[in-house]
């Protein structure tokens, strides 16, 4: 486990609380009935199978998707009336790799909101190159972002959502596609940036790569299944509903992994047909 | 050689073409990184529809052109975004080709103007009048004033639309903006290029300038040296090949569009020829070719 502090959910008041949260695109509700409560200093794996919903909680924090129910609270009001501090990396796939743009000026972005500058200032520059020295991206500055390793481009959008001192972090699944010591890195980074008070809420699929390091993970299908520390969420039968497949879960090294059987080819009792699947409900992820 | 700067209205014709070509290519950056490269030759039809009408009513050229310009791009911006399924492409085609049929049937309707919308169409650089120059300084001035004074907001929104919006940048007012831009950029624009070869002066610059660099600073600033530079030597060269003014412009820009190509292509040859294609500072980690990396950061 990368952050052994609870997730005390009695603590005075959450950063972040969805309150029967009932939202979803043009009409389309995704999540139903939502109550989560986000605590300061939080480090929260979303999981959930292709289309669940993980990706919506977080534009739901974003105010990217339409409420038709419920309360999105945050420090304790409607978040009409109160942002979030919040930094955003999305999946590294969805970047135009192409974009004539370099290192330096993707993470500046991440204050172009800040004041009426038309360019960059002296504060923006210095604050963007301590948070490119403590990622290790410094000298990559003026490098294209297309001329990076997988961890590096990963760094740089980190960079840009930190670069506005958010207290929250939202990071839409950060190890997607990453080979084993990138994951590794940018999993003990996320780790040291909440031992500086920076809340970290992220979606992923690796139930054992990842999930199963993190303190508190929340198991999403369209609801919030279950919620709790993996060695307490991670059972057969939260993971029969939230994956809609049987999975054995065993115990290694301290932790509790899910067993990820391969599924056997073919008809009969041990075969394919044991496995329940709902993949033919939600082919996209929303 | 400076034969043809004795006559004024070639003089004229000559600083129209190499401002409306640094105008086009500081628009066109904008324009082919939002891959709507076909909304600068749909948008120069559906400002034809305008001009028709503006003339019909007998309402101000430029006004009215730009006006229905910018709605058309407005429609555009607010069909794809309220449908998601219709893509951009097919909303600048439905749109813009509807203005310009407009026009078309407006013309045949009134035949009595037809020649004076053959400018309009093919353009005539030779006709720029001082009231043209100036409409051109002004277009050219806010463009370069808005260009800078939203340069962040509009790199962010071109970059990355929905994560700028996630980050507090009001994306639809910067998209509103530059498509007021763009529609008085094509407006003033009609006069030199015309309308079947606008297409050509916004996306030729900024394609040659990224085969240049991967910065876009220096692409922004090659981009509009690029546009004026073939602007004025497409120009100049037309007196003496003895061509249409607009088409001699493109041929030149694609000229220096085929220069950039083949350079690009050569670099990217040397560099797998010398296996310097990468650049060593990444250790060995496994690195993305950069086809635009080059001349200019």
């Amino acid at each position: 486990m990368l952050h052994p502090a609870p997730h005390d959910v009695l603590a005075a008041q959450p950063v972040i609380e969805f309150r029967d949260l009932t939202c979803g695109y043009a009409g389309d509700i995704v999540l139903r009935d939502i109550n989560l409560r986000i605590m300061s200093g939080d480090f929260v794996g979303i999981l959930g199978p292709s289309g669940s919903g993980k990706t919506t909680i977080l534009r739901t924090i974003l105010g990217a998707v339409d409420i038709y129910g419920g309360q999105l609270l945050v420090e304790g009001h409607e978040i009409r009336d109160r942002r979030p501090s919040v930094g955003y990396v999305p999946q590294l796939e969805t970047v135009d790799w192409n974009f004539p743009i370099t290192v330096e000026q993707t993470v500046l972005l991440g204050r172009a909101g800040n004041g009426w500058l038309p360019w960059p200032g002296r504060e923006d520059r210095e604050r963007a190159h301590a948070i490119m020295r403590r990622l290790g991206i410094d000298s990559l500055a003026r490098r294209h972002i297309r001329a990076l390793s997988g961890g590096q481009q990963q760094r740089v959008f980190l960079a840009r959502a930190l670069v506005s001192n958010p207290r929250v972090l939202l990071l839409d699944e950060p190890t997607t596609g990453v080979d084993i010591k990138t994951r590794d890195d940018v999993l003990h980074l996320l780790d040291e940036l909440n031992h500086e008070d920076i809340t970290i809420i992220m979606t992923t699929h690796e139930l054992n790569a990842v999930a199963a390091h993190l303190p508190w993970v929340i198991c999403v299908n369209r609801r919030i299944v279950a919620e709790g520390p993996p060695h307490e969420v991670y059972n057969p039968q939260t993971l029969l509903e939230t994956y809609g497949a049987e999975m054995d879960v065993i115990q290694h090294n301290g932790l509790t992994l899910v067993a990820e059987t391969p599924h056997r080819l073919g008809r009969g009792p041990h075969g394919a047909g044991r496995r329940v699947h709902q993949q033919e409900e939600h082919q996209h992820d929303v | 050689m400076f034969e043809p700067l004795q006559y004024e209205f070639f003089i004229r014709g000559l600083i129209a073409a190499t401002v409306v070509g640094a105008l086009c290519g500081l628009i066109g950056v904008y324009i082919v990184l939002r891959r709507m490269a076909y909304i600068g030759h749909g948008l120069s039809h559906a400002v034809f529809g305008g001009a028709v009408v503006s003339y019909v009513m007998s309402f101000n050229f430029y006004l009215g052109a730009s006006i229905w310009g910018f709605l058309s791009a407005l429609l555009i911006n607010a069909t794809t975004r309220k449908r998601h399924f219709i893509a951009a492409d097919a909303a600048i085609g439905i749109i813009t080709t509807a203005s310009f049929a407009l026009g078309v049937a407006l013309i045949s309707r009134y035949k009595t103007f037809t020649r004076s919308f053959d400018a309009a169409l093919f353009g005539n650089i030779l006709g720029v009048s001082q009231g043209d120059l100036y409409a051109i300084y002004g277009v050219t001035a806010l463009a370069v004033l808005l260009m800078l004074l939203f340069y962040r907001r509009l790199l962010f929104t071109t970059f990355d639309p929905e994560v700028a919006r996630f980050y507090g940048i009001p994306t639809d007012w910067v998209d509103t903006l530059f498509s007021l831009v763009l529609a008085a950029t094509i407006v003033v624009s009609m006069q030199v290029m015309g309308v079947t070869l606008i297409a050509a002066a916004i996306v030729i610059p900024p394609i040659t300038a990224r085969l240049l660099s991967y910065n876009f600073n220096t692409v922004m600033v090659l981009s509009v040296l690029i546009g004026a530079a073939t602007g004025f030597a497409g120009m100049y060269s037309s007196y003496f090949v003895d061509v249409s003014s607009g088409a001699n412009i493109v041929l030149t820009a694609a000229a220096a569009f085929l220069l950039a190509m083949g350079y690009s292509s050569l670099r990217e040859w040397l560099a797998i020829r010398h296996g310097t294609a990468l650049e060593a500072a990444t250790a060995g980690q496994p690195v993305s070719a950069e086809p635009g990396a080059g001349l200019w950061e």
